[in-house]
């Protein structure tokens, strides 16, 4: 493969690109996202085998897929040009999906998304009220490219951000237009991502790292593997240029282990970025020098904090260190290292491609941009959702997200698993806001939005929580480790009747200590759930001690879409 | 729970706990760790991408092998246990043929995969971090694997079985022999 070394050449090969695809070829974009395949490759096979039957090689495209996001109603697949939406398709309707569709031009009626509100069918994207809510400025591209194919990215004028970055602006320029952005953190804090990095540029060193976090291991979370794995041309361009604003000329990218495909599609990526010369020595001929190194957590929650994720990166077990001094500024190896999530890194392109303005016109008056959601829990549809800041969480919950199944009523949303917060049903209204959701005690943590329905006990809840986090904690300070289990100790009391008199007031203290004292944001958040099940459902801890009844758990193990 | 005959070869032996001994289980050759070492260029801090090739080939990490990374990396063999006995991936222990995990996350614990959990463990006659003594299943039950719409799940061997009650488990698990 040739090496890009301009500008101009990078549009002379896009036009290259571009002018070869058929815009009417037929194509059959499917799913590949582990909620749609399930690990299984067998749909993907079906498409294939019917392409050779009916001798139409090189005449239709299969193309395997990032998610779409539309997980509830998975194995989703497009046909191309016409858009044509296909739900809960299996190997077997390939060769009906061929003869009538793609040969035929007819719509498989049986195929097609019906709501079930209206009775109304949806063929198109555009028409389906998941999707229509949607701002998709990330994961739009997802059914579009083979995320496989470079070409296919820059088709869609992949790296174009990266090339009027290092060719037409300064390190500073850069850094200037991502605060004026003000993009924040997508990974739990939501710290202000240009702050971040001008800490790691001003830090006097020679050698500086930018990091991408993509160990996601919030349970509940999981879009960071959908861009990642739909994507991954993006988020390696946005930290190209993360790198060219920091100062440093190496990227790590941290993600997961127990994603074959994921992994797989990221490799590669690297390999092809390298290939066309956006990876390596002498970036477009702009004298930048940038390369990345990819490392995978190894199944431990805590590798996914940055002092802990930086020492798994020096090749040591992810203990977590006090952060008196900031990673931006003593990091990987005591070297400024600048870290932000996968989220994060995607949103860099399109601020350096529309500009800082263009990008503060979305969302609210300190949360910008759009946010993506996973929705999980008691919800008709389970997926991948991207809406604006400002977005209230009703429109999530029901007009994007279906309501809740089998007719129950809403009890509660949580954000952040383990460590985020619970709002209460009659706080839908609140609007998706950084600063509004952590007023009220359920920060939006990565952006894992869980449903309870009325039948959730809250007592059970926090049971469950402290349960994850007693396995999760790495033990080395006591708040952390003992707080836990003697918080966890209480809830297994109070769910087996035997809570007792004084049992809150001790949940308090303990939950003080543990935010005040421990090491990590682990430690320190491990009371959040607490806090806010304490704050907005009291009477249900209290009526737990009093009513000496064992706290009934759930007993329906039945799939909740019905 | 009545688990009926049809299933009692599911359960055959004795469990093997954590503290188990076992002899079964052979180390892996030198060369192949030597492959492994070098593809990752013989960097100290490659280690625990080295030994996580070798756990996902070997299935576990025997003592011997250990040391030969630890010489081969310089890095102290009290450094690499701390980094195996940390992670919850590394096994130190022979892992069965087939890794049963059953998503414990919070969309998964919501929609009742402690009912599921329940169901395996009678079946199979081990609790999670164990490994029956036929070598057939280890168990596993660590949280979210971020398919929150296919839960509860039960993943083997990287194949999700979605959406399942406590009935479906037994017919899933006779496939895997």
């Amino acid at each position: 493969m040739t090496r890009i070394h301009s500008a101009t050449e990078l549009e002379e090969v896009r036009k290259g690109i571009v002018s070869k695809k058929d815009p009417n070829k037929p194509c059959v974009a499917i799913c590949g996202g582990t909620g749609c395949l399930g690990g299984r490759e067998s749909l993907i096979h079906a498409f294939e085998e019917e392409v050779k039957k009916q001798s139409l090689e090189g005449k239709v495209d299969v193309r395997v897929t990032g998610c779409h996001g539309f997980c509830a109603q998975g194995p989703n697949i497009v046909i191309y040009p016409e858009e044509i939406c296909y739900v809960k398709v299996r190997p077997e309707d390939a060769s009906e999906i061929f003869s009538q569709t793609l040969i035929g031009k007819k719509v498989v009626d049986r195929l097609v998304y019906t709501d079930p509100n209206t009775g109304k069918k949806a063929v198109h994207q555009s028409e389906i009220p998941y999707y229509k809510k949607q701002t998709r400025n990330l994961l739009g591209a997802n059914p579009k490219i083979d995320p496989r194919s470079i070409d296919d990215y820059l088709a869609i004028g992949g790296y174009s951000s990266l090339a009027k970055a290092l060719l037409q602006m300064t390190p500073k320029q850069v850094l200037e237009e991502v605060k004026k952005a003000n993009l924040r953190g997508r990974g739990g804090g939501g710290f202000p991502a240009g702050l971040k990095w001008e800490t790691a540029r001003n830090a006097r060193a020679e050698l500086k790292y930018v990091i991408c976090n993509g160990h996601e291991g919030e349970p509940g979370a999981y879009m960071d593997r959908a861009i990642f794995q739909g994507n991954p041309h993006l988020i390696i361009e946005g930290l190209i240029i993360g790198g060219y604003a920091v100062g440093a000329q190496q990227g790590f990218i941290y993600t997961r282990h127990d994603m074959p495909r994921l992994r797989e599609n990221i490799d590669l990526a690297l390999k092809r970025s390298e290939e066309y010369g956006f990876v390596g020595k002498n970036i477009l001929e702009s004298g930048f020098d940038f390369q990345i190194e990819v490392h995978l957590d190894v199944g431990i929650f805590v590798s996914g904090e940055a002092s802990a994720l930086m020492r798994s990166i020096e090749g040591k077990a992810p203990e977590p260190r006090p952060k008196y001094t900031r990673t931006a500024v003593k990091g990987i190896w005591d070297r400024p290292s600048n870290l932000n999530n996968v989220e994060t890194w995607a949103n860099v392109p399109q601020i350096i491609d529309k500009g800082a303005d263009w990008y503060a016109g979305i969302g609210t008056e300190r949360s910008k941009g759009t946010k993506m959601i996973s929705l999980s829990g008691n919800i008709v549809n389970t997926g991948v959702v991207e809406v604006p800041f400002g977005t209230s969480l009703k429109e999530i919950v029901y007009d994007i997200g279906g309501g809740i199944p089998k007719g129950k009523k809403l009890k509660a949303v949580h954000f952040g698993a383990a460590m985020g917060g619970t709002l209460p049903a009659e706080l839908i209204d609140t609007p998706l806001d950084f600063d509004v959701l952590a007023k009220l005690g359920a920060a939006i943590g990565a952006g894992g939005l869980f449903v309870m329905d009325e039948d959730t006990s809250m007592v059970s809840m926090s049971k469950f929580f402290l349960d994850f986090l007693a396995n999760e904690s790495c033990g080395k300070c006591v708040p952390c480790r003992e707080g836990i289990r003697q918080m966890l100790r209480i809830f297994t009391r109070m769910s087996e009747g035997k809570g007792k008199e004084g049992d809150i007031e001790t949940l308090e203290e303990l939950c003080e200590v543990g935010s005040l004292a421990s090491l990590c944001a682990l430690g320190k958040t491990t009371s959040s759930p607490i806090r806010s099940a304490l704050r907005f459902f009291r009477n249900e801890y209290e009526a737990s001690i009093k009513s000496a009844e064992p706290t009934a758990e759930r007993s329906s193990a039945a799939n909740q879409e019905g | 729970m009545e688990t009926g005959e049809s299933c009692s070869h599911l359960r055959e032996g004795n469990r093997l706990g954590r503290s188990g001994r076992m002899e079964v289980g052979r180390a892996m050759d030198e060369s192949r760790i030597n492959e492994i070492v070098d593809k990752y260029g013989g960097k100290a801090n490659s280690v625990i991408m080295v030994l996580m090739d070798i756990q996902h080939e070997n299935h576990w990490l025997p003592r011997e092998v250990l040391e030969k990374v630890s010489h081969k990396l310089g890095v102290p063999l009290g450094e690499i246990l701390h980094i195996a006995t940390f992670y919850k991936t590394f096994s130190l222990k022979p892992q069965g043929r087939y890794e049963v995990h059953v998503c414990a996350g919070t969309s998964c614990h919501q929609r009742g995969s402690g009912k599921i959990l329940e169901k395996v463990q009678d079946l199979i006659g081990i609790s999670p971090g164990e490994t029956t003594s036929d070598l057939r299943f280890s168990l596993e039950n660590g949280s979210c694997l971020g398919c929150c719409t296919l839960g509860p799940e039960m993943v083997i061997d990287g194949v999700h079985h979605s959406n399942i009650t406590p009935d479906d488990v037994e017919d899933i698990l006779k496939n895997y022999t």
